[in-house]
């Protein structure tokens, strides 16, 4: 099966990297198949910056992202820009602290990310805690895989801090299901 | 990525133009001479950090023709060299193409093409440069042109581009798109032990021994390549020229040198043609696509079957030369009764297809700026 994830935010806050560790989690961890783009070119300047992540059972022909199954927004202007491009009964999945979702996306699933980051004592870390949220809610690559992702991808001497970060995102979903 | 190693084995999650950046370098890639442009840029840059650690040089040019005379310069004196470019780039390119083709210097050339002409779309995709690729400098000569439609392509062609330059020294172009080049794929890197060596053929004996005709071909039309500083006595040049590399500005010289560079690739054609067939044995109808509308293309096709239309996929990997025995073979079978030929450009590969065939040739095109959608390939294919 196919599944289209885009992850769209700000400039500078670690969008693409959501989208790569994702990719490389699925494509190297999963054996699964994966494809990775991003926004590119002056539209990815100082404004919306978007990933865009295919990941399949079967070699992924066409590659690009075209009707998301899942939608992350992690700034209110992205929100605007690519909501209307969600699939219809896609997943919508928000940072509550920067998007304000219109009142038909009310009830989709969201979290504090950058607040749970500063409580890590790093803000920066805010786009790993929605990965592990992300992941966590969609299962769109296992546990394992991401934490691998993870290790072999940041700085050496910030893995711990992002393993800590992807997982105060996936406690956020196993605290909801508790509920 | 820096592994340190100039072959960087083992599995990775790569964007396609550092894939590219990292095949040249497994081929034992020693000399970049390069001046960025979008969206080719990134290999330029992955170049810039991973060269140095090998010892091996890269230089930033003042502006493509340059680039692309001092990698001829570098050829010449032995080492594997290449650069890369886009549109606006490769058009500046071409009169040193066709110096490498004259002067017989084998050299790597990268065209990620982008939306054209002139400037056109810096950072959108594009297919509009595969008739300059062949055509593009003044004169009769060959090249020839792999075409990536992955990055683990980017990787495997690079290697086979380096080979085939050396081994009928000629330029060889890589003709990648804006979108391979940028996206991230599974890139898996064979052991440098794995990698594929086909190096220049050299000259037998000894500069001292006898006098040495750097031009005289051997029965494969190609000569032996003597590198500069080795003692041999060689000329290059642009102008017509004997055997002894010295100009011969006569119509004699000219028919035999330009007949010999021309059927380097001609009379060899079956050794480099690559392509994919994917559905061909009984189609009625045949895409041909290249490089990233061929993932288009094979969705498309592999719909089309789910459908029991009798459709299949022709991917020229080499576009130059174009596969057109495969097409002839195809069409002697008398089953074909159609193709399709889609292309980021309005019409340039449909008019080789055309050349070869009397039924009808559909054509889709974009002229640059999105890939085609699979559902445009596959309206076609079943109208």
């Amino acid at each position: 099966m196919r599944t289209e994830i885009q992850i769209a935010g700000f400039g500078g806050q670690g969008i693409v990297l959501t989208g790569l560790l994702l990719g490389k989690a699925a494509a190297l961890y999963d054996g699964k198949q994966a494809v990775f783009t991003q926004s590119y070119g002056p539209e990815a300047r100082g404004g919306a910056s978007c990933a865009n992540i295919v990941i399949s059972d079967a070699p992924i022909d066409f590659p690009l992202v075209t009707r998301p199954d899942v939608l992350v927004c992690m700034f209110q202007e992205a929100y605007a820009k690519f909501r209307p491009g969600l699939k219809k009964g896609g997943m919508l999945i928000l940072d509550s602290g920067l998007v304000r979702p219109s009142p038909m996306d009310a009830s989709a699933p969201s979290i504090f990310a950058t607040r749970l980051a500063e409580e890590l004592g790093k803000k920066i870390v805010a786009n790993v805690v929605m990965f592990g949220y992300l992941v966590g809610l969609t299962r769109a690559v296992s546990f394992a895989a991401a934490e691998k992702a993870i290790a072999s991808t940041v700085k050496a001497k910030t893995v711990t801090l992002n393993l800590k970060a992807f997982a105060s995102g996936l406690d956020q979903v196993r605290s909801k299901a508790a509920r | 990525m820096s592994s340190g190693k100039r072959v960087s084995g083992g599995e990775h999650f790569m964007v396609g133009d550092h894939a590219c950046a990292e095949g040249a370098l497994a081929a034992g890639l020693e000399f970049f001479g390069g001046y960025p442009i979008t969206p080719s840029t990134e290999i330029t840059e992955h170049l810039s950090r991973r060269m140095p650690e090998l010892g091996a040089s890269f230089v930033q040019m003042e502006d493509e023709l340059g680039s692309l005379a001092a990698v001829l310069g570098a050829s010449a004196a032995g080492a594997r060299s290449m650069t890369a470019t886009s549109g606006p780039g490769f058009s500046l390119m071409m009169e040193n193409i066709g110096l490498a083709a004259m002067m017989e210097i084998p050299c790597v050339i990268v065209d990620v093409m982008r939306g054209s002409p002139s400037t056109g779309l810096p950072t959108a995709v594009g297919q509009s440069d595969v008739m300059q690729a062949r055509w593009g400098s003044h004169g009769d000569y060959s090249i020839v042109a792999y075409c990536p439609n992955s990055a683990q392509e980017c990787f495997d062609l690079m290697v086979k581009a380096f080979n085939t330059a050396d081994e009928y020294r000629i330029p060889t172009l890589v003709l990648m798109d804006e979108v391979i080049g940028h996206m991230t794929e599974r890139v898996m890197i064979p052991e440098a032990a794995k990698i594929a060596f086909s190096g220049r053929k050299r000259p037998v004996r000894p500069p001292q021994e006898a006098a040495f005709l750097p031009f005289k071909a051997d029965g494969d039309g190609v000569p032996p390549m003597a590198h500069a500083g080795e003692g041999y006595k060689v000329h290059f040049t642009g102008l017509t020229h004997d055997e002894k590399g010295y100009p011969a500005l006569n119509a004699e010289a000219h028919r035999a040198l330009v007949t010999r560079l021309v059927d380097k690739v001609r009379l060899n054609a079956a050794a480099i043609v690559e392509y994919e067939g994917l559905h061909l044995d009984d189609a009625e109808v045949v895409v041909v696509a290249y490089g990233c509308t061929s993932r288009s293309a094979r969705q498309a096709v592999l719909t089309a079957r789910e459908k029991g239309a009798r459709v299949g996929l022709l991917r020229p990997i080499t576009l130059w030369p174009f596969p057109e025995d495969k097409l002839r073979r195809l069409l002697r079978k008398g089953v074909v009764k159609r193709f399709v030929v889609a292309e980021i450009n309005m019409g340039q590969i449909s008019r080789e297809v055309e050349r070869l065939t009397q039924i009808p040739v559909l054509r889709v095109n974009h002229p640059g700026g999105a890939m085609i959608l699979p559902e445009d390939i596959l309206e076609a294919a079943l109208s």
